[in-house]
């Protein structure tokens, strides 16, 4: 086990340099200059610009560029963002608790929902309730976020005007009103998400639980005169969530990594929305670490995930 | 009336013989607008009160509530002087102020300095060498420190410095600011200034805490905690700011004006789109304020019947305009294209730049595509009023412009399409990708069309066109087309730096890797005299006559305006929010306030 995961942890690193390096050199080729917009500005002389990317190590070659950025992002350096004039981990951390919050919610949501739903269809294949299950479930995952998200806004916050659309990630106050509040402006993303997520989720659980509902321990169960709560909570469920359980884990950098779109929707201040920005600014160093730090992250699951199953699944041998 | 007349008048306005009014009456009746005669009036040392601080109604301080601003760009730094975009010097100007700001009309309007320097009061050197401004008695920083002439030579020294790398290095660079005494300094320039209130004024004249910011300039200017956390002098204090998402604010107490500011908190949320922006504030009415909504005017017309707010229009220097390239996109010398070298087949004869001039349908671009949120205009610059000129005019006259090409030799083949000397009239027509370019386009394309001209229209990502890039032949600044379109602003209430532009020396070229500012390359001996006359006429009147003179020369060349765009915001139905083009929305946030 020991030598299984020295092995993998070994692997990642080869492929987060070459990550690392396709993402810088993209980077780099990529149009568009981050005092481009100083060059707009008549009052602002072009030796202002040179010293800027100067100071900031634009003009360097792109293999000087890159070896800096790497050895920097060793010693725990993430880099500087030409855009704010701050550090990058101060950004990233300062968004991160938002991103959390709101794409850990939907998680859970799309969870709550996916999973009872899930063995509910799995467990009366074909019947009325299956068949509503799985054609919301496909509605679910074919509508982008985009959309739903703007319909949300259009019906709740416009018609009804129940719930504000622009998203605060620290809103003063304390007490209940504020933790109402809070709530009350997270419902639309985390639905929007939550839905989403638990579409798909729930045709895998479906899928999962309908394999497991055949095999003949189950039937041995049934026979035994246990009641049908008891064989589908701890016999078919336990079992069929064990690919959902993987899955799951494989989801978690997502948790980190933020909802581009949704967040920039409803202006909610995440790493998602930190992302977008710093590319519509062409500020490199803090595209580099939220991409990089989402590529480690991927990496580091995928490994999670398969230390998980094959601890759920002692059947499973990790060589 | 001749110009001697005009200095005897003011003359008598300064000795008292004649009233302001009685004044400003006899120049509107020659046919000059009141602005300009107040202008005048100004610069010859008659002190003009801005009025914008005269109808601040409440009685006291505070008990505005909260006041909930939206920025669908959010704020990513918040030290002035490395404002990367005006955007960033919103946010700043929550906190900090300059010794003075630009009015709507274009006029200054003092905000920590105590008058504004006239040759009256002494303040403006008879020379144009020099400038002295006092400021206010009894201001203090947010931390109750005072301010004083120290913190204004503090931030000239911390501007100009090139190892801090301050975007507002260029106002400060050619100038040396001395203190006088504690409330007083002194600007000197190398050369005569007509153009003196630059520094410290406005957008770029920010003033910083000396006893803050002094640790912490040159190299390790960005070490700064105060670039996060800023001490400034203004109606707010700092509270909380968060990178690309949110900046807050409550009520400096010790403010300098009295009764002022209104609201006791503010909150600037950024991030989104501006559709949603103006729907957050027209729609809905969550917030209280909506910069810069860039949306088409039938949207906003659309959102604003929800009732909760309106659409504010502000008038500043921001132009759309066609260039047409006087040099030639399809040879290429020395490894450039549109080289100086070359003459554009075309564009380098008046008659056919004329033609095009009439065949572009300003009206219908204004009505259709602009709406409420453009004019179309026939000017370079088109304010502040003194210096807009009157002799231009715009029209749409195919048959006309058909007659000129006629008369210059372009000849229609059996296509349609003219020709003279074996080349075609094919022209490639390129703009940045944005809904109402892409119209504009449409309808330039279609008029030409009938006048025997082929455009190909070419539209390019914003984030190319508009980058500096020296390797990337589709921006702007190369120019690899005959006629290209886009906006530009006239950042500053005088037209001096504007009209840099049109120079024949700011040519864009492969030499200075297209950093040059004249991007159509047209080059004419006249215009580049009387810019150059304008930049050392210390005449208040006879210099705007000059600078109006380089426009009427440059919009019968080969830069041809178009639509003179607004500065367009929402605001809530009952807020009350003073603004000016020429500067900042938030130039005025003290006197904002809300209706009862």
């Amino acid at each position: 086990m020991g030598a299984y995961i020295l092995r993998r942890l070994l692997i990642a690193v080869p492929s987060l340099l070459g990550i690392s390096l396709i993402l810088f050199v993209v980077l780099a080729l990529a149009p568009g200059d981050p005092f481009g917009e100083l060059a707009a500005n008549p009052n602002v002389p072009p030796e202002v610009r040179a010293a800027l990317r100067l100071k900031f190590g634009l003009d360097d070659p792109i293999m000087t560029r890159y070896l800096r950025w790497l050895l920097a992002m060793l010693h725990g350096d993430w880099g500087f963002s030409f855009a704010s004039r701050v550090n990058v981990d101060t950004l990233i951390l300062q968004r991160l608790p938002t991103t959390l919050f709101v794409v850990g919610s939907s998680q859970i949501l799309a969870l709550l929902i996916a999973v009872p739903v899930g063995l509910y269809a799995a467990l009366r294949p074909y019947s009325l309730g299956d068949q509503i299950a799985n054609t919301l479930a496909f509605i679910g995952f074919s509508l982008p976020t985009f959309f739903t998200g703007l319909l949300f806004i259009l019906l709740f916050s416009i018609e009804l005007g129940w719930l504000p659309f622009v998203y605060q990630a620290d809103l003063p106050g304390t007490g209940l009103a504020w933790a109402w509040a809070n709530v009350r402006q997270a419902i639309m993303p985390v639905a929007v998400l939550g839905f989403h997520q638990a579409a798909s989720y729930t045709r895998y659980v479906r899928a999962s639980a309908l394999d497991v509902a055949r095999l003949d321990y189950v039937t041995t169960a049934r026979a035994k005169g246990l009641t049908e709560g008891t064989v589908t909570r701890r016999h078919v469920a336990r079992n069929a969530l064990i690919p959902v359980v993987t899955l799951v884990a494989l989801q978690i950098p997502v948790v980190f990594g933020g909802a581009i779109v949704t967040e920039q929707i409803f202006r909610i201040p995440g790493i998602g929305s930190l992302l977008i920005d710093a590319m519509l600014a062409n500020d490199t160093p803090v595209v580099m670490a939220v991409t990089f730090v989402f590529a480690a992250l991927v990496i580091l699951f995928n490994l999670v995930a398969d230390l998980l199953y094959g601890w759920l699944d002692p059947r499973i041998a990790l060589r | 009336m001749d110009e001697r007349d005009l200095h005897d008048l003011i003359g008598r306005v300064r000795s008292g013989g004649l009233s302001r009014r009685a004044f400003v009456q006899r120049m509107v009746a020659v046919g000059l607008s009141a602005p300009m005669a107040g202008l005048m009036l100004a610069g010859n040392g008659v002190a003009m009160a801005s009025d914008i601080r005269g109808s601040y109604t409440p009685t006291k301080a505070g008990g505005g509530g909260a006041l909930r601003l939206l920025w669908w760009q959010a704020p990513t730094l918040i030290n002035p002087h490395f404002a990367i975009g005006t955007k960033d010097q919103e946010a700043c100007r929550i906190f900090y102020e300059p010794l003075a700001a630009w009015d709507a009309d274009g006029n200054l309007a003092p905000v920590l300095a105590a008058r504004i320097p006239s040759k009256e009061n002494g303040g403006l050197a008879a020379d144009g060498r020099s400038v002295v401004w006092t400021i206010k008695p009894g201001v203090t920083w947010h931390d109750g420190k005072p301010l004083t002439a120290d913190d204004l030579v503090f931030t000239w020294e911390y501007a100009r410095d090139p190892a801090t790398a301050a975007v507002t290095i260029g106002s400060y660079k050619d100038c040396k600011v001395e203190k006088v005494d504690d409330l007083t300094v002194r600007i000197l320039f190398d050369k005569p200034t007509p153009y003196w209130s630059d520094a410290f004024v406005g957008n770029v004249g920010m003033v910083l805490p000396k006893h803050l910011f002094a640790p912490f300039t040159g190299a390790k200017s960005r070490e700064a905690p105060q670039n996060l956390a800023p001490v400034g002098t203004g109606p707010y204090r700092f509270v909380e700011f968060r990178p690309g998402d949110i900046v807050r604010g409550e009520r400096n107490p010790s403010y300098h004006l009295p009764n002022r500011p209104y609201f006791d908190t503010v909150e600037m949320k950024g991030g989104g789109d501006a559709v949603s922006a103006a729907r957050a504030v027209l729609q809905t009415g969550e917030y209280d304020y909506a910069w810069n909504l860039l949306v088409e005017d039938e949207v906003l017309k659309r959102l604003e019947t929800g009732g909760k707010g309106r659409v504010d229009v502000v008038y500043g220097g921001k132009l759309e305009f066609l260039l047409l390239n006087a040099t030639d996109p399809n040879v290429e010398v020395d490894g450039e294209r549109s080289s100086l070298k070359t003459t554009h087949p075309a564009f380098s004869d008046p008659k056919v730049c004329q033609a095009i001039n009439l065949l572009i349908d300003r009206k219908s671009i204004q009505d259709y595509i602009y709406g409420r949120t453009g004019r179309a205009t026939a000017n370079s610059v088109n304010g502040p009023e003194r210096f807009v000129s009157k002799n231009t005019s715009f029209a749409f006259d195919p048959g006309k412009a058909n007659a000129l090409l006629d008369e210059a030799g372009w000849k229609k083949g059996s296509d349609g399409i003219r020709a003279k000397d074996g080349k075609r009239m094919k022209f490639v027509f390129q703009t940045s990708i944005n809904a109402p370019r892409q119209k504009t386009q449409a309808i330039i394309k279609q008029a030409a069309a009938k006048a025997g001209i082929e455009i190909e229209l070419k539209s390019i990502t914003g984030s190319v066109f508009f980058s500096s890039d020296p390797a990337n032949p589709d921006t702007f600044p190369h120019f690899y087309a005959d006629l290209e379109m886009y906006a530009f602003s006239m950042s500053q209430a005088d037209p001096a730096t504007w009209l840099l532009q049109y120079v024949s020396w700011e040519a864009a070229t492969k030499e200075n890797k297209w950093q040059g500012r004249n991007i159509s390359r047209w080059r004419n001996a006249e215009y580049d005299a009387a810019y150059n006359a304008a930049q050392a006429e210390l005449d208040p009147v006879k210099r705007a006559a000059l600078l109006i003179k380089a426009n009427d020369l440059v919009v019968a060349g080969n830069n041809l305006p178009l639509i003179h765009r607004a500065e367009v915001s929402g605001a809530a139905t009952k807020l009350v929010a003073p603004r000016s083009g020429w500067d900042n929305d938030l130039a005025f946030l003290p006197e904002w306030r809300r209706e009862t």
